[in-house]
């Protein structure tokens, strides 16, 4: 299956500029044009060529792990009334979805030419990723991380640092993912020669949503004939988290054409849309402009961006994917939030139903996919079929968890 | 011809280039901003390219960000911006606008345009718009009569180039260099070729901004170009005073040195 991650699909795809309905585009300087439009090239005839297919598709493979399980969790699921089976992406190596992007697009910086990668991070899930890309294709590598969040995730900027990656850390702004990804396009724009943004999700300009999402769209590719495998059949629904929304659009994309397959996106809701303390961008943003794209974004009467709020730092970014944007606008995916107490209790639910401790990202997905179940159960007159896309591992958030839970020991 | 194209022509005819003035509306209040505009003219800055500030501004550099946080942490609203707009058009020095894309949107683009418009504006500087995006910006910029001044870069390709300065009104906005605003030790050696390239495809004025901080440096850019775009270096005048009264005096020392500049090209 690996071996076939880039083949063709029916599917949306957006038009030559890199819309998706009235979302998506461009708004960049002109000085990066000419980067993103040799990035395009360099992406298209990639995947129109079978050794870098390949090539990627044995990567994924042997060294990602990939195709990762599709496992029925069989105590979860009588705690949440339906039948629940989790994409296991939290078993990749390095711990979630995102490798798959940054093999891809390290690869792609090869064939380019280049031989430096910058990223941002929030977590440092995708700073982490990307310094293992780097190392693995002897790339030099540059990660902007907001000075809050390095205070906040010192084990992960650890990490970075002894695969080799130079980490800095963002002192302007709200010094947070929003102010690292901007300090990685001031980056860019000055280094683009020799430099490729390896942006962390399916946001930004032309090509990088359509591009990233192509390269975790296995995940859905994947956990759809795992379905079919399994049960015989396609599920109702699929849930998924969504940040930026590259593990949510990882796994729609393979059930877009599946029309009674039910697809829900699940933002963070912080302390709830309402106190204003929150990431979620579709449900409590508007249509904006940010980070070169056309999206929606939780914004001020003035087109100011707002700081977000979630207690999960890999959904803390106040925009979404534009496809993401599109999928709302034209019904086929529904995105509801959940607020980080939701989040928090599925957390524990599935650490003591499963013994899998998910990544409080991941757990927005299983916070909505309990709440979605008795909805879906009388809807349909019987047990639903729900595919989670468990995206990430926990080990990263056992502080924030623990801290959350009261659990820590207060002398260490 | 717009009020700033007289003002390019002019200046030719005079043998020099124009300087343009760059600085953040409500920066560092409303009312300092106009102050420090006003004195800009008064000391021989010819254009005023006022900043809307905005939240995620990825072409400037680290003064442009200070002062933008600070008009922003401020309070200023971009109905303040239209208000400075006008006052400082009001001292006869063309004003025109520079602004991601964002804030317009958010505000309603034919009525921002016609309310820079009707403020005195001449026009609008488009950091991260490019006339890919542009549809809707040329609909509005036209049914008011502005000017639109997208960038050029020394990486653009010729058909680009071609492209970008063909939807221009006003001046074409040369990028002299890869990277973010801020004065550097050094001007671009990119920056003359870029001029000369955006030539050879329009008649337009040329201005070339990024990085230029002083009189020798202008009069070097002028030897090239129409017009020198000061920003960061003008702004730290303000940023680095102990007080408003000497951050005023040293914006006037600058100005009167950058005014020397462009009117002794060096060629």
């Amino acid at each position: 299956m690996s071996a076939d991650a880039l083949a063709p699909v029916a599917g949306p795809q957006p038009d030559s500029a890199g819309h998706f309905g009235r979302f998506g585009g461009r708004f960049v300087p002109e000085a990066l044009v000419a980067a993103l439009d040799e990035l395009d090239g360099a992406w298209r005839t990639a995947m129109a060529d079978e050794s870098f297919r390949a090539e990627f598709g044995a990567l994924l493979r042997d060294y990602a792990g990939t195709p990762s399980l599709l496992y029925e969790a069989r105590r979860f699921s009588a705690k949440v009334g339906a039948r629940v089976l989790l994409k296991r992406e939290d078993l990749n190596h390095t711990g979630a979805h995102k490798v798959r992007n940054v093999l891809g697009q390290a690869l792609l910086t090869k064939r380019m030419g280049k031989t430096r990668v910058i990223a941002e991070t929030g977590a440092g899930q995708h700073g982490v990723a990307t310094a293992t890309a780097a190392a693995l294709f002897d790339l030099e590598c540059v990660v902007y991380m907001g000075e809050v969040d390095t205070e906040r995730q010192a084990l992960n900027v650890a990490r970075m640092r002894m695969l080799g990656a130079t980490v800095v850390p963002v002192t302007n702004g709200s010094r947070t993912l929003k102010d690292a990804m901007n300090e990685a396009m001031r980056d860019w724009v000055a280094n683009v020669d020799e430099t490729h943004y390896l942006i962390g999700t399916a946001a930004g300009p032309h090509p990088f949503p359509a591009m990233v999402r192509d390269f975790v769209r296995g995940i859905g590719d994947e956990a759809r004939q795992q379905c079919l495998d399994l049960t015989g059949g396609l599920p109702d629904a699929v849930t998924a988290c969504v940040g930026g929304g590259s593990n949510a659009l990882g796994i729609f994309h393979a059930f877009v054409g599946d029309q009674a397959v039910r697809l829900y996106g699940f933002e963070a809701g912080g302390d709830g849309v309402a106190t204003g303390r929150h990431a979620a961008s579709i449900t409590g943003g508007s249509a904006g402009v940010l980070h070169g794209t056309r999206t929606f974004v939780l914004q001020d009467a003035d087109g100011q961006t707002l700081e977000s709020h979630s207690i999960s730092a890999g959904l803390d970014y106040p925009g979404v994917g534009p496809e993401h944007a599109w999928l709302h606008d034209t019904g086929r995916a529904s995105y509801l939030p959940v607020t980080d107490d939701e989040a928090m209790a599925a957390f524990e639910l599935l650490c003591r139903t499963e013994g899998i401790i998910p990544a409080i990202e991941s757990a927005h997905a299983l916070a909505g996919t309990v709440a979605l179940a008795p909805k879906l159960a009388a809807e349909l007159g019987r047990e639903p079929t729900i595919v989670v896309n468990l995206s990430g591992r926990g080990d990263k958030d056992v502080h924030t968890a623990g801290d959350y839970f009261g659990i820590l020991d207060k002398e260490r | 011809m717009s009020r700033i194209g007289v003002a390019f022509d002019k200046a030719r005819a005079d043998g020099r280039a124009l300087l343009v003035g760059c600085m953040p509306a409500g920066f560092p209040t409303v009312e300092g901003s106009i102050a420090a505009m006003t004195a800009m003219v008064e000391a021989g800055v010819d254009v005023i390219e006022v900043e809307i500030p905005y939240s995620d501004p990825v072409m400037d550099g680290p003064v442009i960000q200070r002062a933008s946080d600070i008009a922003l942490a401020g309070g200023v609203r971009t109905a303040d911006t239209m208000r400075i707009i006008e006052a400082v058009a009001a001292t006869g020095a063309p004003v025109v606008t520079m602004t991601y894309w964002n804030p317009v949107e958010r505000y309603g683009v034919d009525v921002f345009a016609r309310d820079l418009a009707s403020a005195g504006g001449t026009g609008l500087v488009t950091p991260d718009l490019i006339p890919d995006e542009a549809d809707e910006w040329l609909a509005a910029s036209d049914a008011h009569g502005l000017d639109r001044t997208f960038l050029i870069s020394p990486s653009s390709t010729d058909a680009r180039l071609a492209m970008t300065v063909r939807h221009c009104r006003g001046f074409v906005y040369a990028t002299a260099v890869m990277g973010v605003t801020g004065a550097r030790a050094r001007t671009s050696d990119a920056a003359p070729t870029l001029v000369s390239r955006a030539r050879a495809v329009t008649d337009l004025p040329v201005g070339v901004g990024l990085g230029v901080g002083t009189g020798a440096q202008a009069g070097t850019v002028a030897g090239y170009a129409d017009g020198v775009i000061v920003g960061s270096a003008l702004i730290r005048c303000l940023l680095d005073a102990p007080t408003e009264a000497e951050g005023l005096a040293a914006l006037r020392t600058l100005s009167a040195e950058l005014a020397e500049g462009v009117r002794n090209p060096t060629r």
